[in-house]
């Protein structure tokens, strides 16, 4: 089996490939590419994110065929995509960061700033949070209720559909953590940066 | 809930921790990976790598480091130290490390903190302020503490929010190494002056002065050095302690 991380020379992935690394050791092969035909043929595929929606948005699309790629990967095939953070938010039609943008739309809904509700939380939001599983998900096999997740964001996504939602926090309001719908999976903590509960819900995926 | 944070710091010298955890298993004392892994595996929120390597030629040990430890612990890695442009950024979050601190070049040129936040997210970039007292306001230092720039921090942190930094790395030079704790007063002015999180540093001397940086400074996190060091504390303990007070910590 092989997973793709993909490269889309937006912000730093530097710890999401050491992570999966670490848990698929040599059982699996990871691999971080931008290259159409091998995302196409591969197992799994997670894209992450980091920096802004659009800047994100600007970078997917920058690579020529990469979102038609995603497109076919995701939704024709329906095979297995793990979103990490600003991954998860492109899932969205629409971000509010910086300035509106069109999102992947695979999941209904939008992506705007957390309420503050006037600085009385401080944004981004950063540091540990507890995860409140709304649902059963198969990313969070073995992972007990309220685990610790590492959260770095100020902006949430806010899905239509609430049956999708799989995860929540608590930071100002209850914010969506973590989506399944059918093969289509996103957290909006960081696994790669959450010690062994992270490294758990990768090795969920991986093993799916 | 979020839960405040503890971030024990190393002292990196030409690739080798200069004070460090004197526990009896460890293979090696001098060894930044390893001690890194202890204070994750131990609890730690993040770890944070000052490199104060003075010599241009031995800048490369950290990215090392970086890489090594990046590929053992699994919770952020900030690295400050000598940082300089957006390359030397780039380098930096290549290796591995989560986030940076940038000191002296954020004074020098506002243009490193506008263009790395613009280019790398403001979730990675820390600007850490070196601040002292004088009179009734705090001035700026930077070059490791020697060179009064005489601005205003409170201002400073204000603007550094502005450039884009994602959270403020706040030291008082006049409590640093004195173990009388963090300086309260500073700590809590520049945490209600910004929107963005306050690590706290400088004067830690026991698990008290962590609870009242967060509880009277008002810090998000606390990041302490010399009292992981040779065992005083470990990280486990100190939460426990945070814990028993009331702060909201991860155990």
């Amino acid at each position: 089996m092989n997973v793709i991380i993909v490269d889309y020379k937006s912000g730093n992935i530097s710890s999401v490939i050491n992570s999966f690394k670490e848990v698929a050791k040599d059982k699996v092969t990871i691999e971080v590419t931008s290259d159409l035909n091998k995302i196409k043929s591969s197992d799994k595929v997670v894209l992450p994110g980091q920096g802004s929606f659009k800047s994100c948005v600007d970078a997917l699309n920058k690579i020529k065929g990469l979102v038609d790629t995603l497109n076919e990967f995701a939704i024709n095939n329906k095979k297995p995509l793990l979103g990490i953070c600003v991954g998860l938010q492109m899932f969205a039609d629409v971000g509010y960061e910086e300035i509106k943008t069109n999102g992947l739309g695979w999941i209904s809904g939008k992506v705007s700033k957390i309420n503050n509700q006037k600085g009385k939380f401080k944004l981004p939001h950063i540091g540990w949070n507890q995860i409140n599983i709304v649902k059963d998900s198969k990313i969070f096999r073995n992972i007990e209720n309220n685990s610790h997740m590492y959260f770095v964001h100020s902006y949430e996504f806010i899905p239509e559909d609430k049956n999708v939602i799989s995860a929540t926090t608590d930071y100002s309001s209850n914010i969506v953590c973590s989506v399944e719908k059918e093969n289509i999976f996103g957290t909006q903590f960081h696994p790669e940066k959450s010690d062994k509960f992270g490294l758990k819900i990768i090795d969920n995926f991986i093993n799916l | 809930m979020l839960k405040n944070r503890i971030i024990p710091c190393l002292d990196v010298k030409n690739g080798r921790v200069v004070k460090g955890i004197n526990f009896v298993d460890l293979k090696d004392a001098g060894d930044p990976v390893e001690q890194a892994k202890i204070y994750s595996d131990g609890g730690a929120d993040e770890i944070c790598f000052l490199d104060i390597t003075a010599s241009n030629e031995n800048r490369d040990t950290i990215y090392n480091v970086v890489e090594k430890t990046s590929k053992k612990c699994f919770v952020p890695l900030t690295v400050g130290g000598g940082i300089r442009s957006v390359e030397d950024i780039n380098k930096l979050l290549n290796c591995g490390a989560d986030k940076v601190s940038i000191n002296t070049a954020a004074v020098e040129n506002s243009k490193v903190v506008i263009d790395s936040s613009k280019k790398f997210g403001s979730q990675c970039i820390v600007v850490a302020i070196d601040a002292k007292k004088n009179g009734d306001k705090w001035e700026v230092f930077t070059h490791g503490g020697r060179n009064n720039s005489g601005i205003d921090a409170l201002e400073y942190a204000e603007q550094m929010e502005k450039n884009g930094a994602g959270e403020l790395l706040v030291t008082s030079m006049d409590r640093d190494g004195t173990q009388v704790g963090y300086d309260i007063d500073l700590m809590s002015k520049i945490s209600s002056k910004v929107n963005i999180p306050v690590i706290a540093s400088g004067g830690v001397g026991n698990l008290d002065h962590l609870v009242d940086g967060i509880k009277f400074g008002k810090a998000s996190a606390v990041l302490a050095a010399s009292i992981f060091h040779y065992g005083k504390h470990s990280v486990k303990e100190a939460k426990d302690y945070l814990d028993s007070k009331g702060i909201p910590v991860r155990i």
